[in-house]
């Protein structure tokens, strides 16, 4: 079973944000596991903008913000496997998955970033009664057939969610000659952005129905209609506010659920509230290296801050899999070396690593190597064994990206 | 002296303003966070704008568009004027981020251009 | 000319078609759906009932213990999912303990094995979420829990396999008799028959009254059911139901057998014979319902609601035999509830009325056994790897709720009575099932379906008729 350092399960926003920063952290042994055909993960079907002014100071769309970060993750030639579904994963990291290339197969990580992202919530979990006919979607699903496919899920629509998924997609059906009757919501306030009811349902004069919901769907084959009711201060329908409004298609933005099944299979413990893992400031679950980011965590209004999360948890796994000391080994007439281990993320800048020979030596260096790399070398035209000697080890030489797994102390002729 | 009440989109705090205006000209504006929400009220009462994004067809597959969208903001009005020029139009493979795709769309001299980059071997 | 046309592909028409194709018969099942298991046979309570509680000297009675017997030998020769899980009958109150004996009594009139009454700490040791009310449960071993669709998709492919004409899409309209049997006028063409079998359902009525000048009326009476996630599954092991009253059954819990739980039925009368809407009032008295025999029920784990019509006789039992008054068409009408647990008895019944008529030779070369989709997560690992290398479709998950494969569609689409639509592909795999409700792999499901049947995104419906899923491209309305 091939082990993986670092193996992030998602290659989304939140996958890639990640794997950058574990890279740019010190680790070089990264994989990124997407079941998609491509990199990016929700942010291809959001075509619209909004996305990357506290990131990149500049306001791009979706597929925009995920091509800068696969880039970078390309850049940092970051092992992506695409079309890879994980299937399970166990609390001693052994990672289960699936696809049409690996066939199925098991790796095992040192560490794991969970970065699933989340899914919607579905009528049934709102049991809303009436018929079960075609043409009700969550709107992410109507999203990924509008905005990839290219398939208009109907001509008249009412939408029962004011998330932002809703009034995006409301403002996205209209703009593709949909008409968007009405967009009902059963809290008094939207739960979506202020920005967005403005330029979703006020620019096109589609209305927002607050503290209403559907109580009935109507439609043996495919949607015919909905009955749209008040709710009062208990959530309840209120008799009599019954309106029976005509459309063919319904569209669901009811909510997010962190998808947490591999999570739980794995023993990780929940946070009943936010429907993801419990962290602490590490973005560290209750198992050890199993690290959680994004929307699987909790679910984001923003995709930047995802990005920011993302890449605490990518730092945060980088320390966790570096903190191993690294042997100070000495060779070649070096006796002994005081210390004979070093964490360069705990050391200062500089640090003395005092040594004895084993012998007299003139005319020679005192080098210091780094798997097998040269990291400096002091010329001495003699050295004693009666004598304590030193050198310094900058901590700049042996950090991050440069850690190597050994350093060698030795003499080496003058050449 | 009328009042107007607006929500900024220029960014997700969503400021609430109130513009003066009086005849055709604005007085003043109040309740925005920074200098962009001042802009955009000023220019929301004269001439709204607004980027577009849509998708268009590729040329050679008929699942899969290419998402697009106005370089810069066009005027409000020309919105459904823009998405009548981008029916029809089919784009040829390869395609790369940035990539003007139509110029100065229905008048309004912005350009449409790619989000995404597609290469040939995807379809 | 058929010697034999079934109107009807659920899984009473199944059933007899199936028994029928084990001889040398020409036989035609017609079904007005576009894919069997179309009606009851697809929105019931999934039990194979152990048969207690249906009234002595019934051909319920009968028929339900006959096909109890039945179910578990025949579910292995067609691999439907079956479990004898066992089911107990709760009692709530003191004065309605008279009535559990009753039941018990009538039980073992009926010949049904292993029945025994538990007290409220037997049948707690049995069942930990029992309700707090329950003083008293009876026990009946021999209860089971089945998967509706394999069944009838089961007994329907192994009919065509065994050379039965399978005719979806196609309405009866109109049933003439003639001296040498019958001319079934449905809305693509005319077919003739020497007898005729009416497995109609809720309009097996509709369907006698078109050559019977006895007149049967069919009261349709819609039942609708609460399902919930997996995680619940284990909330309850056995089926838990209520003394039932005069309405029926009452509200049953019960694990399904893929692990789910399932709340249901109601029963309401109801005149539209397509009403198959599940209502507030119905779906809020479950809810409260259930609760009285099971306690703690997560209902925020419920994935889905869906309802169903059951045809009710006012006889209160079914009606199997030859039309009194036309010979040669020969009935099963009124198959409410027990019906899915009878329907093999039924098949085999119905399969000698007309074998009593035709006397025709048992074929040779009949074939028992019929292979389901191979489920890739049931399988074990090492089980997984064989077949993911020798087809790489299975290692491509479509359903991840469910880890439904690329590979089970494509078997369900392809093999007999393949698959045409999305709930066609949802009955035979189960991808949409799950907690996420198609939301993920629904797109996934319309492009294979549209590459796999040369279709365009335009046919693909969710069942047929009407219900396309999408309806033009992007702009088309601008």
């Amino acid at each position: 079973m091939k082990t993986f350092e670092l193996v992030i399960i998602g290659g989304g926003p939140a996958g890639l944000a990640a794997a950058v920063s574990a890279k740019e952290n010190g680790i070089k042994d990264i994989l990124v596991l997407e079941r998609d055909k491509e990199l990016g993960g929700i942010l291809n079907q959001c075509i619209h903008n909004g996305f990357g002014l506290h990131t990149f100071k500049e306001e791009l769309t979706g597929p925009e913000y995920a091509a800068k970060y696969i880039a970078m993750a390309k850049q940092q030639e970051i092992e992506c496997w695409l079309n890879t579904m994980v299937i399970d994963v166990t609390k001693e990291k052994v990672i289960t998955l699936v696809g049409r290339e690996k066939g199925l197969l098991e790796i095992k990580a040192r560490a794991i970033i969970l970065a699933m992202g989340c899914r919607e919530r579905a009528r049934g979990a709102l049991n809303i009664p009436g018929f079960r006919p075609a043409g009700i979607f969550s709107a992410g699903t109507a999203q990924r057939l509008v905005n990839i496919e290219g398939y208009m899920p109907g001509k008249e629509v009412v939408i029962l969610g004011s998330g932002d998924i809703g009034l995006i997609m409301a403002r996205r059906m209209t703009l593709e000659g949909a008409d968007v009757k009405v967009v009902a919501e059963i809290m008094p306030y939207s739960g979506g952005l202020k920005r967005n009811i403005v330029q979703c349902l006020d620019d096109f004069d589609i209305p927002l129905r607050l503290s209403h919901t559907i109580i009935d769907i109507d439609g043996k084959e495919r949607i015919k209609g909905v009955t749209l009711a008040a709710v009062g201060k208990d959530g309840k329908p209120v008799k009599g506010t019954e309106e029976y409004i005509s459309c063919d298609t319904l569209l669901l933005s009811v909510g997010l659920i962190p998808e947490n099944e591999l999570s739980q299979g794995m023993g990780v413990h929940m946070n009943t509230i936010t429907g993801g893992p419990l962290v602490d400031e590490s973005l560290e679950t209750n198992i050890e290296g199993v690290f959680a980011c994004g929307n699987v965590l909790h679910v984001h209004d923003l995709v930047d801050f995802v990005s920011e999360e993302a890449a605490a948890a990518g730092r945060n796994a980088a320390h966790y899999l570096i903190e191993k000391p690294i042997q100070l080994v000495a060779e070649s007439g070096v006796r002994y070396t005081v210390p004979n281990v070093i964490c360069p993320e705990k050391m200062a800048e500089k640090l003395t690593v005092r040594f004895r020979v084993d012998n007299i030596y003139k005319d020679c260096y005192i080098s210091v190597y780094g798997d097998g790399q040269r990291l400096s070398r002091k010329k001495k035209q003699i050295v004693l064994p009666g004598e304590m000697e030193e050198i310094i080890l900058k901590k700049e030489d042996i950090q991050l990206a440069k850690r190597p797994k050994k350093i060698v102390l030795k003499i080496e002729e003058a050449d | 002296m009328t009042y107007k009440e607006l929500t900024c989109i220029r960014c997700p705090l969503g400021c609430i303003m109130q513009v003066a205006i009086e005849g055709d000209e604005i007085k003043e504006v109040k309740g925005n966070t920074c200098k962009r929400g001042d802009d955009y009220a000023r220019k929301e009462i004269t001439n709204p704008m607004r980027i577009v994004t849509s998708t268009i067809e590729i040329d050679g597959t008929d699942d899969m568009m290419l998402s697009v969208k106005t370089e810069k903001d066009i005027p409000k009005e020309k919105i459904m004027d823009c998405m009548k020029v981008l029916k029809g139009i089919k784009v040829s493979l390869p395609v790369h981020i940035g990539d003007v795709i139509i110029e100065n769309v229905a008048g309004t001299g912005v350009s449409i251009i790619a989000t995404k980059t597609i290469e040939v071997e995807k379809i | 000319m058929y010697d034999v046309v079934i109107i009807g592909a659920g899984v009473v028409g199944s059933a007899i078609a199936r028994e029928l194709s084990r001889y040398q018969l020409n036989i035609c099942v017609v079904e007005k759906e576009e894919d069997v298991c179309s009606g009851t046979s697809k929105a019931n309570s999934a039990i194979v009932h152990s048969g207690v509680d249906a009234k002595a000297g019934t051909l319920k009675a009968k028929l339900n213990l006959q096909g109890s017997q039945m179910m578990e030998s025949l579910s292995a020769e067609l691999d439907i999912p079956y479990k004898k899980n066992g089911s107990l009958i709760v009692c709530t109150s003191e004065e309605n303990l008279p009535r559990l004996d009753e039941l018990m009594e009538r039980g073992k009139e009926n010949g049904i094995a292993g029945l025994r009454i538990l007290n409220r700490e037997e049948a707690l040791s049995m069942e930990s979420n029992i309700a707090d009310g329950v003083i008293a449960a009876l026990y009946a071993p021999t209860g089971a829990i089945i998967c509706p669709f394999e069944l009838t998709l089961g007994l329907a492919e192994n009919a065509v396999m065994n050379g039965v004409r399978l005719k979806l899409n196609t309405c009866v309209n109109d049933i003439q008799k003639r001296a040498d049997g019958f001319l079934i006028i449905t809305q693509n063409e005319t077919i003739k028959s020497r007898m005729v079998v009416n497995a109609a359902g809720v309009y097996s009525a509709e369907i006698h009254n078109m050559v019977s000048e006895i007149k049967y009326a069919i009261q349709a009476r819609r039942g609708n059911y609460c399902l919930l996630d997996k995680s619940a599954g284990n909330h309850v092991k056995k089926t838990i139901f209520q003394l039932p009253d005069q309405m029926g059954k009452g509200v049953l819990v019960t694990p399904t057998v893929h692990g789910n739980l399932l709340i249901g039925p109601t029963a309401v009368d109801i005149d539209d014979k397509e009403g198959v809407n599940t209502t507030r009032e119905e779906l809020d008295y479950l809810t409260g319902r259930a609760a009285l025999g099971v306690k703690n029920i997560p209902m925020r784990q419920v994935i889905t609601s869906f309802a169903g019509l059951r045809a009710h006789d006012a006889s209160d039992d079914f009606i199997i035999k030859e039309a009194k008054d036309v010979k040669g068409f020969i009935d099963t009408v009124g198959i409410e509830s027990p019906g899915l647990s009878s329907a093999p008895a039924i098949g085999a019944m119905v399969a000698d009325m007309v074998c009593d008529t035709l006397n025709p030779e048992a074929k040779t070369d009949f074939v028992a056994n019929r292979k389901g989709t191979t489920k890739l997560s049931e399988l074990s690992f090492a089980e997984q790897k064989e077949l993911i290398n020798k087809n790489r479709a299975y290692g491509n998950i479509i359903c991840r709720c469910e880890t439904i494969s690329e590979g089970e569609i494509l078997d369900a689409i392809h093999r007999p009575l393949g698959a045409k639509s999305i709930d066609g592909i949802k009955r035979r795999t189960r991808a949409g099932m799950g907690r996420c409700q198609s939301g993920f792999c629904l797109p996934r499901v319309m492009e294979i379906l549209k590459r796999e049947l040369s279709l365009s995104m335009f046919d693909i419906s969710k069942a047929g008729g009407e219900s396309k899923i999408v309806c033009n491209h992007n702009k088309d309305n601008l």
